[in-house]
């Protein structure tokens, strides 16, 4: 691979951050970037802003073809060959990489969503199960840019519940092509795509994957969508009329399509979270430039304790983000280096390292998703009139960020999805959840004292840590003896379950990075990182005990009900952080160097 | 062609910059970027080896963060680099900076070396020049445009108030380069992969001690300058600003 990952890191089981400790020195973050991934770092930026940023307004008004121009020299830097292997025109580069350009590119949701269209749902399809054939005809050109692809799943009827898809696939009587009927809806790109990868049912029974080029007989595109934000994108409903595709064209197994579209996904979400944190990035720095110039009550807005609240807040908020994206990339490159030579032919075992991410993957798509919402929010208020108008950018930041809470899965699934995975692991016994869940539930009736180790300056931070895994499995051990496999019948207890285990897997994040900047450059000099840290860290286990009370509440009743309370109590008991004023610190440092920094 | 262009990492143009202990320089813990001019002057040398081939080396001075530039220029396309690496070549004033270059290449034959007019830093403007000097080559400065011709090249340069000069000059030469003379590529991802690959020579402080002697000039005091101006909106019809703006002058200011 062309940029393993510095660090030395055996492979981390997915999911299992929440009963297992995990050291700093092995947890990748972005303080790890190579020189090669600063370097990339910067193409990056600088594409967007001599290229992107100037064509804004453009874009805006769908100016015909220039999208796709942009698509192409994108592609000309190599921004859309990252995940490519070098046989097939690609550069194969590490998942941080991946995660880099995601990041750097989101400043224009427009571009960004049409890019990630392209590059991972488009792209990653045919590369993870494409023939050999199909990858050599295809691959060169979506790496290049020459040409674009889109992915379509997605239909009127169903979408969340895309299985249960209506699209049809019948055998040709000479056998020679499936013919097509069906209609698809929402798809990114399709305005100007070449190559769709389309998800219908052989025989209306059989969910399969089928790569359908533009020019296919039967196939055509609908009008594109009037929509709230990503108005530079294009998203356009596909028509499939007797649309004959050739049986070369089927990608991966008849049957199989579920592979596909799920695994996919996985990458589109770790991408999409990464996205998030790096438009979050772009709102500070814009809500700070005007409340620093913005004046009220004779002072700039930048020196009321409201303001600076919110801009620290924001801070904080992208420190986690940052902190859980790489550490979770981090984590996929350790184990696809593990992989040895074998990394670059062999697919199918890349694939499945990506799968065991999923828990993560799914955590980052919906903490992202809901921090860039929190940002753009605050960014509007901020902005106060103005932040209500088309003049300014916070008005297109706030609607463009609202459609990642829904595609890719919107939340609610994926929240489902995390707590579902979670329990399909442990009663597979990939992951040992319910020997911890039993080990706490001892301790917690023993009334056992807290195991709190080490004496340096994190101990606090680590013992919250501690206390919100405690909590969290302590809560969906109730839940789970209560409701044994009928817990997937109980959405809002999925969903509690599946915000503490976010909230836990936040909270280390943060407090590992911050941890691991202390080790490398002393406390003193990241202070500004240990105070975010903090901030997130006291709102975070707050969350959580709410969570935890509110299942338990649901599940437990009389005197059990106020034993477990006590519980809850005691395991989330803490010294309070003095969070007032390490948001001033913060707010002062970010509002100083006009950006959000670290240091 | 063979081109030498000389680069240097300076802070980024928006850092924040702290003092550092002894209020002789600023801190370490800055951002860094690339010496505007000297990003021009690789552009133009790598233009230049596109239309005539030839060689492109980079080189810098700088403790091991400087290595970035060089990685980059090469990713962009030079064809290999030199680093004089060590953290106090970050003190040595114009000409000491030139006699390090000049001893780091004594090995080499240029046609050209191209620096940037003066570095965002320091903004001494002189390495260039001296370096023309130490080596007995022509230099011409705030160079614009260049063409190869017979006997060597014909440069343009930038004079004031819109003025140009054209000079034919003999090869080898050196040359201060302008910024915004054209437009910079992007590193490529590919370049940037293949970068790793490329010779990166490091030359310590020691290889070229012998070719130093102490600063001529040093950096005494750095401070930060006191905000003196105070402005002051004097509001109200023509008549009354008048009054107060001749009651200002005669009684606070005592201009009057
Ligand atoms: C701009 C844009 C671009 C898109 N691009 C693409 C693309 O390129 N390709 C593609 O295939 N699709 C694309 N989509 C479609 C997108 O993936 C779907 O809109 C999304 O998955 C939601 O599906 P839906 O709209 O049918 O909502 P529904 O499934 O009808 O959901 C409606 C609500 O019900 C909730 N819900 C649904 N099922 C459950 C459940 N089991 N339990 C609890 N709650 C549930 C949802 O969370 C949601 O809140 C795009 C959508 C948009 C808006
Ligand atoms: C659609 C629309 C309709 C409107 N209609 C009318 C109308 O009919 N008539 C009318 O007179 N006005 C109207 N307004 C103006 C509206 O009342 C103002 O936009 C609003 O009061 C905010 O003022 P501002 O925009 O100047 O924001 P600012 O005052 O600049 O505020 C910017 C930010 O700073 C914060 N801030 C300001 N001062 C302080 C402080 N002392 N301490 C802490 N935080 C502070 C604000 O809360 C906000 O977050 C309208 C605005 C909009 C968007």
């Amino acid at each position: 691979m062309a940029t393993i990952t510095a660090l030395p890191t055996a492979k981390v089981p997915g999911g299992s951050f929440l009963i297992e400790g995990c050291p700093p020195e092995s947890t990748f973050t972005p303080e790890d970037f190579t020189e090669q991934h600063n370097l990339i770092a910067q193409t990056a930026e600088e594409f967007v802003l001599n290229e992107i940023i100037p064509n804004i307004e453009k874009m805006e008004h769908k100016e015909p073809f220039l999208l796709r121009e942009l698509v192409k020299k994108a592609g000309d830097l190599g921004l859309s060959a990252v995940d490519t292997p070098e046989a097939y025109g690609g550069l194969q580069m590490d998942k941080v990489t991946s995660a880099i350009i995601a990041d750097r590119l989101a400043r224009y949701a427009g571009f960004s969503a049409t890019w990630g269209a392209h590059t991972c749902i488009g792209t990653l399809p045919i590369v993870y199960f494409g023939t050999e054939e199909q990858k050599k005809k295809y691959l060169p050109g979506l790496a290049s840019g020459q040409m674009v692809g889109a992915y379509a799943l997605s239909e009127s009827s169903s979408a969340s519940d895309a299985l249960n898809c209506r699209a049809r696939a019948e055998l040709s009587p000479d056998g020679k092509h499936y013919i097509l009927n069906g209609e698809k809806m929402w798809i990114t790109n399709a305005g100007f795509a070449d190559l769709f990868t389309v998800f219908a049912k052989v025989n209306g029974e059989k969910f399969t994957a089928f790569l359908i080029e533009r020019s296919f007989p039967g196939f055509s595109i609908g009008a594109e969508e009037h929509k709230m934000g990503i108005r530079g994108s294009s998203t356009c409903p596909l028509i499939l009329t007797d649309c004959k595709v050739p049986v070369e064209n089927v990608l991966g197994e008849i049957g199989k399509g579920h592979h596909i579209a799920f695994n996919v996904l996985n990458v589109g979400r770790f991408k999409l979270g990464a996205g998030c944190v790096g438009s979050a990035r772009y709102c500070i720095e814009l809500s700070i430039a005007y409340a620093k110039q913005r004046k009220a009550f004779g002072k700039v807005i930048a020196d009321f304790g409201l303001i600076r609240e919110k801009l620290a807040n924001m801070a904080v908020g992208i420190f986690t983000g940052e902190a859980m994206a790489y550490r979770t990339v981090g984590m996929m490159d350790a184990a696809i280096a593990g992989l040895g030579e074998s990394y670059v032919t062999d697919m199918p075992a890349v694939r499945k390292v990506i799968d065991e991410y999923a828990i993560e993957c799914s955590i980052l798509k919906v903490w992202g998703s809901e921090l860039v919402d929190f940002v753009v929010d605050e960014m509007v208020q901020i902005y106060g009139g103005y932040g209500f108008v088309e003049e300014y950018p916070a008005e297109l930041a706030y609607r463009d960020s609202r459609v990642n809470r829904i595609f890719e899965g919107t939340n609610e699934i994926n929240r489902l999805v995390i707590t579902g995975f979670l329990l399909k692991r442990a009663m597979s016994g990939q992951l040992p959840l319910m020997p911890a869940i039993k080990k706490l539930m001892d301790e917690v009736l023993s009334g056992a004292a807290a195991d709190d180790e080490g004496d340096d300056s994190f101990v606090e931070e680590r013992k919250l840590v501690a206390s919100a895994k405690k909590i969290g499995l302590f809560a969906a051990g109730i839940a789970s003896q209560k409701y044994m496999q009928a817990i997937q019948d109980q959405q809002e207890i999925m969903a509690a379950i599946a915000d503490m285990v976010i909230e836990t897997y936040a909270m280390e994040s943060a407090v590992l990075r911050a941890q691991k900047l202390a080790a490398r450059n002393g406390e003193a000099e990241s202070k500004l990182a240990i105070a975010m840290t903090r901030v997130y860290l006291a709102g975070a286990i707050e969350r959580i005990e709410s969570n935890a009370r509110k299942v338990i509440a649901a599940v437990a009743e009389g005197d059990m009900l106020r034993t477990q309370m006590a519980v809850v109590r005691r395991l989330g008991k803490h010294e309070p952080f003095n969070t007032v004023g390490l948001r001033q610190d913060i707010a002062q440092r970010v509002i100083e160097a006009g950006k959000y920094v670290i240091a | 062609m063979k081109i030498l262009v000389c680069m240097k990492q300076v802070p980024q143009k928006d850092a924040p910059l702290k003092l550092n202990e002894s209020g002789t320089w600023i801190r370490e813990d800055v951002s860094y970027e690339v010496n505007e001019p000297d990003a021009y002057a690789l552009e133009e040398a790598l233009r230049q080896k596109e239309k005539h081939g030839g060689e492109v080396v980079v080189i810098t001075s700088g403790p091991a963060r400087a290595q970035q530039v060089l990685r980059e220029a090469l990713a962009k396309g030079a064809d290999r680099a030199i680093h004089l690496e060590d953290a106090a070549f970050v003190g040595l004033d114009a000409l000491n900076t030139a006699r390090a270059f000049a001893a780091a290449i004594k090995d080499e034959q240029f046609d050209l070396i191209f620096t940037g007019l003066q570095s965002d830093d320091y903004g001494y403007a002189q390495t260039g020049v001296v370096l023309a000097e130490l080596l007995g080559w022509p230099h011409a400065t705030i160079i614009m445009q260049i063409e190869k011709n017979e006997g060597g090249i014909r440069v343009k340069r930038e004079l004031e108030a819109g003025f140009f000069q054209f000079v034919d000059m003999p090869l080898p030469a050196v040359l201060t380069i302008q910024s915004g003379i054209n437009k910079l590529r992007y590193a490529t991802l590919i370049g940037i992969k293949q970068a790793k690959n490329k010779p990166l020579r490091k030359v310590s402080m020691s290889e070229v001690q012998s070719a130093l002697s102490a600063n001529l000039q040093t950096i005494e005091r750095l401070y930060v300058p006191q905000k003196t101006k105070q402005t002051q909106f004097l509001e109200g019809p023509a008549s009354e600003v008048a009054k107060k703006l001749v009651d200002k002058l005669r009684n606070e200011v005592r201009v009057l």
